[in-house]
């Protein structure tokens, strides 16, 4: 009983008939059943002008940051991190891909620092300073996967850097 | 229309009546069945996601591939044991282990059945196994990473065909010899077959990733054997299989194994095996077989290993008996209770099932009919719970939807066949567009089916799509079995013969998801951990080039002082670590593909440059807006050059 398809060997008109009927019959509704994207980001989009607090401390996850003492272990950690996963785009004292960083924590505050590195890409799309930034280097910054203890980490790092002083820029 | 001119209008002008009637129809809530119905049932938009995963054995490809169910869309192929130009598996020098085997470097194998892990006899979305047909050898997939990461060679063993099958709580997967050959392989005239061949069923250790070991092999007369289904719940503990050829033919088997009205199924007793064993049974036998896995390290590691524990029916009693079952069977396939044992005999009229608890009965009774190289056979009316009568024409492979009902794929007559547990009565039938293999229902080879589609594996497509000239693409079939009549749903194309498949809920594996190899992890012995870190290194005529990836450079990018006759290895590392973000790699004049580096792994080309003059490298998959700039240099000097090695970017 090998089935041979009986729509491919009439006329066309007859195919188009019933064309018709298959696809009247089939105008009922079928029950959807598939999972919906959780999340996803859906949040990245969202138009409108940023606010104040926004504008100074960054679009994130970091609202307040208390610096404190620059802590010897987060420098040494942040250290790591930055040869790792930050060097090969930033130089401290010189432009590479990125702009040079060693005053980086003169010219932004804890907070923007830090929600730049933990989110990049919504920063890119969305600050005006970091959209001004793009246009001037070219390369968005990647999303490196930190925590926020390693981003404080690397912004200890930054204002141990800062604090020692450098060549140029 | 200005009017009906002749029978084919006015059959149309009916047509369009009729559907309109029935679209009205609709409106006030009856239920069609049209192909429109079926399109929105299979229909995922843009953006969802779909209800199941499902993995095809990709068959003479050798790997497997990643459907999503119900839209029938490919999401991956997996290479396993097969070298794959996407991502470099087996071109790599981390995956070129991968594919060793004790006779060299194996590029191409044949891979039939999948098998996913399991949790008290339910599919846990850890693991997915499969087989390699021609050199016997199991594979190990990880679901979080869909990765091949464990590849044992299986020795004695020659055409690895029911296998792997899987125990109930992953203890072991079960593979046993399609053909029986000399065990141990010895020269010998192929006409003393009968009597010296034989086959193997070997219980691998599966549940501790690395460590896959053949815990042992059972030495079985030198029959075929096709395929297996491990008990559960009541049965847990044994393990089931068909043999064909129990005539012991060795030429001509298409008449010379069909001699007989009845073969075996063979009921094997694990874990009478395993207490056997324990008490020293059996004997440790030399044999040479690789076992490779990727370490920590993401390098694939391959060791020798020299023998194996062979046990015979003889040295542990009540281990294994035969079950005469009607006729060549294919498919066996135990029912979610663990009570119901079914065979598809492919030459025979009826489907038999056995019971379970019956055979058990018929043990302790001693009601056997015989006994064949010390394995006792039982009566096959004392084992026998039912036989389903005229299912149709060749029965392979039976699956089970978890409401009482299995689903039987018929060969010759080229459909599936639904018929009930206990009445064995068939009660509905739906042609497959062509020639069916084996069927899947997502976990109806399980404990507990998810039994809303069952898809069909056919091995001909014919006319079914846009031909291609004398080699045509295989295709699979999505059925819905939710209500009381099956459904066809959607064709879809698949890669390779899909042999057999598997599925599980998404929801299951979209969770556990890797994203990324995080770069601090990364213990590859040439991996370079930060830009700061990347150099070319010289030790002897071998030049090691450690170098970084990332959106948008390599470093570094230009290379000076390799000279005709070196060795390069370019280890690249990917420094993102962000999802979706590799970077590939080639360099002209390499002889052996290219590389494709997920965010924090290091991959390894070997290149040989065999010209001297100056050669583009780039990235070879569009990583940003900058890809094109993605690029660099080497510069390669004659033997013997002075040229002295240096390297740099940006300068
Ligand atoms: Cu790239």
């Amino acid at each position: 009983m090998v089935p041979v398809s009986i729509w491919r060997l009439r006329g066309v008109g007859r195919l188009m008939g019933l064309a018709w009927v298959v696809w009247a019959l089939g105008g009922c509704g079928g029950e959807s059943n598939r999972a919906v994207v959780a999340g996803g980001e859906a949040a990245q989009g969202t138009p409108g002008a940023l606010t104040e607090e926004q504008i100074r401390n960054g679009i994130g996850p970091i609202s307040r940051v208390e610096p404190g003492e620059i802590d010897p272990a987060r420098v040494k950690r942040g250290e790591e991190i930055f040869a790792l996963k930050c060097a090969a785009c930033h130089r401290l004292d010189e432009r590479y891909i990125g702009p040079p960083l060693r005053e980086v924590t003169a010219r932004r505050t804890p907070e923007f620092i830090m929600n730049m590195l933990l989110n990049s890409w919504e920063m890119t799309q969305r600050h005006p300073t970091v959209k001004e930034m793009l246009a001037e280097y070219f390369t968005p910054m990647p999303n490196q996967d930190l925590t926020e203890e390693d981003a404080r980490a690397v912004l200890d790092y930054l204002r141990q850097a800062r604090a020692e002083g450098g060549g140029g820029a | 229309m200005g009017r009906i001119a002749s029978d084919r209008w006015g059959w149309l002008f009916l047509a369009l009546l009729a559907g309109t009637a029935v679209l009205y129809s609709c409106r006030t809530g009856q239920g069609g069945a049209g192909f429109e119905d079926a399109a929105r049932a299979v229909y995922v938009p843009p953006g969802e996601y779909d209800e199941f995963y499902a993995f095809l054995s990709g068959g003479f490809s050798g790997q497997v591939t990643v459907y999503g169910l119900p839209s029938g869309r490919l999401f991956k192929v997996i290479p396993v044991f097969s070298q794959h130009p996407e991502n470099g598996w087996g071109y790599s020098e981390e995956t070129k282990p991968m594919l060793q085997t004790s006779w060299g470097f194996v590029p191409w194998d044949d891979a039939h059945h999948p098998q996913l892990s399991q949790t008290d006899g339910v599919t846990d979305g850890r693991w997915l196994f499969i087989n390699a047909n021609n050199t016997p050898r199991v594979a190990r997939i990880d679901l979080r990473t869909f990765e091949t990461e464990e590849i044992l060679e299986i020795p004695n063993s020659a055409g690895n065909h029911a296998s792997p099958f899987i125990t109930e709580n992953t203890e072991y997967l079960v593979a046993s010899t399609r053909f029986s050959v000399p065990v141990p392989q010895r020269d010998m005239p192929i006409s003393q077959y009968k009597g010296n061949f034989q086959g193997t069923i070997s219980f691998i250790r599966a549940n501790e990733p690395g460590k896959m070991r053949i815990a042992f092999q059972i030495l079985v007369p030198g029959y075929n054997y096709d395929l297996a289904n491990a008990g559960r719940k009541e049965s847990a503990g044994w393990a089931f299989l068909t043999s064909y050829n129990t005539e012991e033919a060795h030429t001509l088997l298409e008449v010379n194994a069909s001699q007989r009205d009845k073969d075996f199924v063979a009921a094997v007793h694990w874990k009478r095996a395993e207490e056997c064993v324990a008490q020293g049974a059996g004997r440790e036998v030399a044999a040479e077989y690789r076992h490779n896995h990727l370490g920590p390290d993401r390098a694939g590691h391959s060791e020798l290993l020299t023998s194996v524990r062979i046990l015979e029916p003889k040295d542990c009693s009540e281990m294994i008996f035969f079950l005469p079952t009607p006729k060549s069977p294919h498919g066996l396939d135990v029912d979610p209770s663990g009570e119901y044992i079914v065979a598809g005999g492919k030459l025979a009229s009826v489907i038999p099932v056995h019971s379970f608890s019956k055979m058990l009965q018929a043990i302790r009774n001693k009601d056997f009919e015989g006994e064949v190289d010390g394995i006792p056979v039982l009566r096959y009316e004392a084992v026998l719970a039912g036989e389903v009568q005229n299912p149709g024409l060749g029965p392979l492979h039976t699956e089970f939807d978890g409401r009482g009902y299995a689903y039987t794929s018929m060969f010759i007559s080229s459909e599936i066949v639904k018929w009930q547990l206990g009445t064995w009565q068939v009660v509905d039938r739906v042609p497959a567009y062509y020639s069916i293999g084996h069927l899947m229902i997502p976990g109806g080879d399980s404990a507990q089916p998810w039994g809303k589609y069952v898809v069909a594996l056919n091995k001909i497509t014919k006319d079914r799509y846009l031909p291609t000239g004398p080699e045509l693409v295989q295709s699979a079939q999505l059925y819905d079995i939710s209500g009381d009549k099956m459904r066809l749903l959607l064709d879809f194309p698949t890669l390779g013969e899909p042999h057999y498949a598997q599925a599980i809920p998404a929801e299951i594996l979209r969770r556990q998801q890797a994203q990324i190899y995080p770069l601090e992890q990364n213990s590859h012995p040439h991996a370079t951990k930060g830009e700061g870190q990347a150099r070319v290194v010289r030790e002897g005529n071998v030049v090691r080039v450690y170098m970084t990836a990332i959106r948008t450079h390599f470093a570094p990018d230009n290379i000076e002082g390799i000279r005709v006759g070196d060795t390069v290895y370019f280890h690249v590392t990917n420094l993102e670590q962000d999802w979706d973000v590799p970077h590939g790699f080639a360099v002209m004049g390499a002889q052996n593909a290219e590389l494709l580096v997920m965010p924090g792994e290091t991959r390894t080309l070997k290149w040989v440059p065999l010209r001297e003059g100056v050669y583009p490298f780039y990235c070879t998959d569009f990583c940003s807006a900058l890809h094109q700039e993605m690029q660099g240099y080497v510069r390669v000097s004659p033997k013997g050059a002075d040229v002295p090695l240096s390297y740099s970017t940006g300068r």
